[in-house]
């Protein structure tokens, strides 16, 4: 039986053009295809490899940067999408040489076995603490369900979110800035 | 269909060359001391293929080098993937040398810089590795005493070794490491024989101690494979046949080339390689393919049929007593034991086919200069991974470095080197490096499978609970676990290789899990027949102090036989042993209505491996390997029809999530009388029959096939 692979329409006809990104505060211009992902400008034109590339549809949070203070999927994200708006990756969280507390909190509780999953997940977490800064089980199970650690990890990420809770509580009671993002 | 090397594990093929290399390691790392450690016996054993254990016994397994500047670095072949050895191997060295453990520098899985190594799997880290880098670090602690003594022209009884300095307290002096080997070029080269600090001696080791690239990994500066780029480097793709077995009939590159890739074509091989990974992938959906599909067309629907059907010779892994090798005598015997029981069961299991997707799929880098190959890789045998691409360039292994930078996740998955090959054919086409880095899709269709097989059982037992006979055939599955921890007299046990429909190699705790899941679900069933306690009953059948003490903490924690169930809840327990380790799980689930979907709400397991090294690591590798057992326990199936996977995604294949974790509870036995044996396959062995006989104490169905309840429960 024959099988037969033609030629697939290119993925797009669009041609490169300068797209301006705010990376962790610095901004970038940038000359891409404004149809290729986030991701793959931020891995390999502006070499941030801390978010990682897990499955490429929006099912695995490894990728997960942070958008106006909003988690995103990079993979599945335009780079023409996001032009000009303020981007946060792992590598432009921690500020002034201080982790932030969810860095803190993963370090604290020892979470990471691999720790691919982790960039992501703390991303991620960051967000969510942002919205609820005391999240319920529940909570945590919604907003991070779409997060895979295939090591297994889960129960520390959530011992770990508790603990940042507390440290950001701390934080903003002593009126210093709750690293936010 | 090609049986992968390491379904069996203790598999190895390449010689290590002991004298070239040591020379090598030598100028590379200049002046100081030099530990060569040669492998202990447990090492030698795992080595049964290399003829005589004589010659095994002279390989070197690791060194050690303590530097001018008094820094001290481990060179040791295994790699880490998530268990966290580099942690705890710089805690066994650290203990040794009396500094603290972050001055401990290791150097892995770097096939120029260390000493062969077969790999790192079969949980051998711990009781193999870690016990020679003490030697090596103990010895390295005696070298400095003897240079120490010499310089004050004092007795050794008199000098004390802390904190990185060596102190003579009489004369209130003391000198660094580094000012000990300044100037010096010592090397010691030493066998099993070296004395060990004693486990209730140690301050360092058997402690908690956090990951010691931590900061790296939450600041998103740790560089996997995935993450390394190289001048010049360019993305490569490779194209797949669209089933399994098809062969390439034509391929027109034109297109890619005029795009300004490089398109390449050898045998089967058809790949591009760009300078950006979009004009890369621009290129391959260009490439016009044709393919001539092979006949075999088996599908997940008719598996287990063709496994039995297809099996070939039977094999009798070791020999327990009462076990039967298949003669006349113990036939005989084996029926009598049956037909004296009181009750006769005879039951069928089976288990899918599951995938380890690791977070970070294959990946690699690869670089030529000259013929010389260098190639960054995620793996889990690095020296295995040298032997396959010096075959496939033909070329000889000193030709090729492997490099494999800490990984996101192998589980087993990652001890072959497709992509690094892939990369380098690439690399060699293009004269620039090359990054290949597998999508989803791929790793989930062209990697290969944890095993599926199919488990009967007839079994003998009388109404006090006295097992009496035990059959227990595995097809294709495997022969890890397959022995059982029951004293039973009359035993006949055998695993049954077939033929695989799909690729298949290691999994994490191999086929242990497969035939603890058997075991431990049939023993149930007796249980229930019997209508004696599963507790109580197991503990009749059971001697082993080890198993039972597992078996009875786990119990306890869980308040078994005291805890109240509530509605559509069910409690269950399982218990084995594996890689020297003993292990026993409580499962509460609870039905949710009315969608049917299982809630693993609580599981406490009880394990225990000898001497514990890291505590809180331990700890973390028994969550973890709750967590990815429930997968395969619930949800996680392999399927495919026509020679294709139908579910290779993430959105398709189901893999635990938050909303899958439980609350763990572990319960560590610390046995400092024991060596320490690794920890992170065992753990996972009984979390899928623990959570299945849960089920059926929820609801009086007992489900027989891996996974149980992938659409939930409607019963
Ligand atoms: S890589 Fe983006 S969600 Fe998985
Ligand atoms: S730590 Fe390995 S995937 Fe999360």
């Amino acid at each position: 039986m024959a099988e037969t692979r033609g030629a697939q329409p290119a993925i797009s006809g669009a041609r490169a053009e300068v797209v301006e990104l705010r990376v962790n505060g610095i901004r970038h211009s940038v000359h891409t295809s404004p149809e290729r992902s986030l991701l793959s400008v931020l891995r390999e034109d502006l070499d941030l490899t801390g978010a990682k590339y897990g499955c490429g549809e929006g099912q695995c949070g490894a990728c997960t940067v942070l958008v106006d203070g909003q988690p995103v999927r990079s993979c599945i994200t335009r780079v023409s999408a996001v032009a000009r708006k303020k981007i946060t990756t792992i590598e432009g969280l921690a500020k002034n040489g201080r982790l932030h507390p969810v860095q803190e909190a993963f370090l604290e509780v020892d979470v990471m076995q691999c720790g691919y999953c982790t960039p992501g997940m703390i991303l991620s977490a960051v967000a969510l603490l942002k919205k609820h800064p005391h999240p319920s089980d529940e909570e945590i199970e919604r907003s991070m369900e779409g997060n895979v650690c295939r090591c297994g990890t889960y129960p520390r990420i959530r011992a770990a979110l508790r603990i940042a809770a507390q440290k950001m509580e701390l934080l903003s009671k002593e009126g210093g800035h709750a690293a936010g993002t | 269909m090609l049986l992968e090397p390491e379904r069996y594990e203790h598999y190895e093929d390449l010689f290590y060359h002991f004298e070239a290399t040591r020379r090598e390691f030598i100028k590379v790392v200049g002046g100081g001391i030099v530990v060569l450690c040669l492998c202990g016996d447990a090492l030698a054993q795992g080595r049964g293929g290399r003829g005589s254990g004589g010659a095994a016994s002279q390989d070197l397994g690791a060194w050690l080098h303590i530097g001018e500047d008094g820094v001290a670095t481990v060179y040791t072949g295994k790699v880490e993937l998530g268990q966290n050895i580099r942690t705890s191997l710089a805690q066994a060295v650290a203990e040794e040398l009396r500094v603290p453990p972050k001055s401990v520098q290791l150097v892995m899985g770097d096939t120029d810089l260390v000493p062969f190594d077969m790999g790192t799997f079969g949980s051998l880290t711990t009781p193999t590795m870690s016990p020679q880098l003490r030697r090596a670090a103990a010895s390295a602690r005696e070298m400095l005493l003897d240079l120490a003594a010499e310089q004050w022209k004092v007795e050794r009884i008199s000098l004390v070794v802390a904190e990185g300095k060596v102190t003579h307290a009489a004369t209130n002096r003391s000198l660094t490491f580094g000012q000990l080997t300044r100037g010096q070029k010592l090397m010691r080269t030493i066998g099993g024989d070296i004395p060990l600090t004693p486990v209730d001696q140690w301050k360092i080791a058997g402690k908690s101690l956090r990951k010691v690239s931590g900061t790296e990994v939450v600041t998103g500066q740790h560089r996997h494979a995935s993450d390394i780029k190289r001048p010049g480097m360019m993305y490569g793709k490779v194209l797949r046949p669209p089933s399994f077995g098809a062969t390439l009939s034509s391929a027109n590159l034109s297109a890619a080339e005029a795009m300004g890739a490089i398109a390449l074509r050898d045998g089967d091989f058809v790949g591009v390689a760009a300078t950006s990974d979009h004009l890369a992938s621009q290129a391959f959906q260009a490439i016009d393919a044709k393919w001539q599909s092979s006949q075999q067309s088996s599908s997940s629907g008719e598996l287990f049929d063709h496994l039995k059907k297809s099996a070939t010779q039977a094999q009798v892994p070791g020999r327990a007593p009462g076990t039967s090798l298949g003669d006349a005598d113990s036939r005989v015997r084996l029926e009598q034991g049956i037909t004296s029981a009181d009750l006769k069961l005879e039951q069928t299991y089976t288990v899918a086919y599951i995938a380890h997707a690791p977070l970070e799929p294959r990946a690699a880098v690869a670089e030529w200069n000259g013929d010389k190959l260098t190639v960054w890789t995620g793996t889990q045998r690095p020296f295995g991974v040298r032997g396959e691409l010096a075959q496939a360039f033909r070329i000889s292994e000193e030709r090729v470095r492997v490099i494999a930078p800490d990984t996101g996740g192998g589980y087993g998955g990652k001890q072959t080197g497709e992509a690094a090959i892939e990369a380098a054919r690439l690399a060699k086409a293009s004269g620039k490096p090359v990054k290949v880095v597998w999508t989803r899709e791929e790793e989930f269709s062209w990697a290969y499978f944890r095993p599926a097989g199919v488990i009967e059982v007839r079994s003998g037992v009388m109404k006090d609970g006295t097992l009496t006979a035990w059959e227990f055939h595995n097809y294709n599955s495997g022969a890890s676990g397959i022995r059982t921890p029951y004293n039973i007299p009359n035993q006949k046990i055998q695993f049954h290789q077939t033929q695989s429909p799909l690729r298949q190699g290691s999994y994490r705790a191999l086929a242990a899990t497969a035939n603890h899941f058997a075991r431990e679900t049939h023993l149930d069933e007796l249980a229930q027949a019997v209508k004696i306690d599963p507790v109580q009953f197991r503990l009749k059948n059971l001697t082993d102090e080890r198993q039972r003490a597992v078996l009875e903490a786990a119990a306890e924690r869980f308040q078994w036989g005291k805890r109240k169930k509530g509605k559509d809840e069910g409690f269950g327990i399982a218990c084995g042993n594996e890689k020297n380790s003993v292990v026993a799980t409580c499962a509460r689930i609870k039905i949710e209505r009315p969608s049917g979907r299982v809630r693993v709400l609580h599981v406490v397991t009880a394990f225990e491996c000898g001497a514990i090294i890291n505590p809180d690591h331990l700890r973390n590798q028994i969550e973890g390997c709750t967590v990815m057992g429930l997968g395969g326990a619930l949800f996680e199936a392999v399927e495919f029809e026509n020679g294709k996977i139908s579910n290779p995604r993430f959105s398709k294949y189901r893999v635990p999530r938050f909303s899958d974790t439980p609350h763990i509870e572990t319960v560590l036995l610390d046995r400092k009388d024991l060596p320490s044996a690794g920890a992170g396959e065992t753990p996972m062995v009984v979390v899928a029959p623990a959570i299945g006989n849960a089920l059926f104490d929820a609801t009086g169905v007992r489900l027989r096939s891996m996974p149980l309840a992938p659409k939930g429960m409607v019963a």
